[in-house]
């Protein structure tokens, strides 16, 4: 579904030093995977998801979505930020129908899909309220169905939880899942949170910093539905203790 | 998270209102009183209730006045807003404009008003027009570059996800950054507001037949004292009341704005 072949991206800071957020990175994610990306500050995560998106173009290398290559924006993929970003002026329901909007896309199927989309999140009768009224996880929550109006088979999500409180998190974590069991896709998933990362993920991408590039990709080999009770299951334990091992060194890995 | 204080209606009016009102109404007071004992005379200190009854005994010209300075009040505050907005987008539309007419408006800057005033006159001829030149001049400049603040204020975030839509550039412009600015636009608003008052009396005393500047002029010059400090008091009125008209404005057609303005400006 996603290729990424060798992909290398180099930014011109405003001093005109070159700075490699990427060097070197190849990935592949099946249709309806869902795969984690983790690893230090710096390491081209965000920047990752970015060149997925279309969003920035790649120095060197190659990125392909379903064979064609990425070039430009595509209509396939939704994008949730870190930060919710509602817009302040508009209504949950009109965020969740922004970017219909701005497509020029806005109709009668749309407007149904996104009351949909808001009950599956667990926001119906907040259609009406403005973001400043909302908590943050439902903030994030409404982020959240405005990637998924559009429909798209891709969704980008750049450490959605990052900016929201543990019991949230963990909440909204479980939120996910349920979201891609019953609305299937291939989802690229920054996160800094290790437990997460396995709890979430099909694969979980280690990458390592300075210049970003892919250290291993480990399989989490957990059964579905998950939960947070599985946590103090083996299989959990070997898979966070393998990211740990490859992103802090063996050492650290065993004392912590 | 930010919870107001949860104060009684009776304690907020107490508060808001009658606080101010009860400690004008004692320098009022107090000011009065010096004035007698101490026999301060009308030409240096007039008292309050001098200047009022000066004041109302020629309530009809000075409405007149009143008028005449409102008009060049709003007609400069109106060319401020006009052509700020466009300024501003210009301006933020790219780094090479931005360095080529941010150097232009500082220099509008730097020209002092009250000596710029009499050439205007020259140019534009002995009428309205040069006085709403100079008020727009006064006025405008922190407008737009609050307005240049809130085109560029707009989280990347939200700049990325038109880009990730393929909205146009007209189209980022107008359905985010514009709206997004809306908190900026009317922080610079009522900034531009109280200046364009300072504008027009600036007008007035350079070249004016009318106008509460005007009336400053001519009552001083005949020791006519109470009647100026009356002038200076309805100026005074007019900053206030315009201020609160654009904060009206904005309350009532963007109330989500006032929230955006608590939190970040």
């Amino acid at each position: 579904m996603i290729v990424l072949e060798h992909v290398a991206k180099t930014f011109v800071s405003r001093g005109g030093e070159e700075v490699a957020a990427l060097a070197d990175a190849s990935l592949q994610a099946r249709r309806n995977e869902f795969v984690c990306l983790v690893g230090p500050s710096g390491c081209g995560k965000s920047t990752l998801l970015r060149l997925v998106a279309g969003l920035v173009a790649p120095t060197a290398g190659t990125i392909s979505i379903a064979g064609s290559a990425v070039t430009e924006p595509r209509a396939d993929t939704g994008i949730v930020f870190q930060a919710p970003t509602l817009l302040p002026w508009a209504t949950v329901l009109d965020n969740v129908l922004f970017p219909l909007d701005m497509m020029g896309r806005l109709d009668a199927a749309g407007r149904a899909r996104a009351l949909d989309l808001l009950a599956l999140v667990g926001l119906t009768g907040f259609e009406g309220k403005y973001p400043r009224e909302l908590s943050g996880g439902m903030q994030q929550r409404a982020g959240i169905c405005r990637a998924l109006v559009h429909e798209p088979d891709i969704l980008l999500m750049d450490e959605p939880f990052g900016a929201l409180d543990a019991l949230t998190r963990e909440e909204l974590t479980i939120e996910v899942m349920r979201i891609w069991r019953e609305r299937p896709k291939t989802i690229l998933f920054v996160t800094h949170s290790i437990p997460e990362a396995v709890l979430l993920a099909d694969r979980v991408v280690v990458m390592s910093a300075r210049p970003g590039r892919v250290a291993e990709i480990v399989e989490v080999n957990l059964p579905r539905p998950r939960d947070f009770d599985m946590e103090a299951r083996r299989e959990f334990q070997q898979a966070t203790h393998r990211i740990r091992e490859l992103i802090f060194g063996a050492r650290h890995a065993r004392a912590g | 998270m930010h919870a107001p204080a949860k104060t009684r209606p009776r304690a907020r009016w107490v508060a808001d209102v009658a606080q101010p009102v009860g400690a004008l109404a004692i320098f009022v007071a107090l000011w009065e009183l010096m004035c007698r004992v101490f026999h301060v005379p009308a030409y240096l200190v007039p008292t309050p209730s001098a200047i009022f009854t000066d004041t109302a005994q020629l309530a009809g010209p000075v409405l007149m006045h009143t008028l005449a300075t409102s008009e060049t009040v709003l007609l400069g505050f109106a060319a401020s807003a006009v052509i700020s907005l466009p300024l501003a987008v210009l301006i933020t539309s790219s780094p090479l404009i931005a360095n080529a007419v941010y150097p232009l408006l500082v220099l509008t800057q730097s020209i002092p008003k009250v000596a710029l005033a009499p050439i205007l006159v020259v140019i534009f001829g002995s009428n309205e027009l040069p006085r709403v030149v100079v008020t727009f001049l006064v006025a405008f400049f922190p407008l737009v570059l609050s307005i240049a603040a809130g085109i560029t204020a707009v989280p990347p975030e939200l700049i990325e996800l038109g880009r990730a839509c393929k909205a146009s550039r007209w189209r980022e412009l107008w359905r985010i950054r514009l709206p997004y600015a809306v908190p900026f636009v009317f922080s610079g608003l009522k900034a531009a507001i109280t200046l364009s008052v300072v504008g027009a009396v600036v007008g007035e005393f350079v070249n004016a037949d009318r106008g509460l500047g005007y009336l400053i002029v001519t009552s001083t010059a005949f020791f006519k004292v109470p009647l100026a400090w009356g002038a200076l008091v309805l100026l005074s009125l007019m900053g206030i009341v315009l201020f609160q008209a654009v904060v009206i404005v904005e309350r009532v057609f963007f109330p989500w704005a006032i929230d955006v303005d608590k939190q970040t400006l």
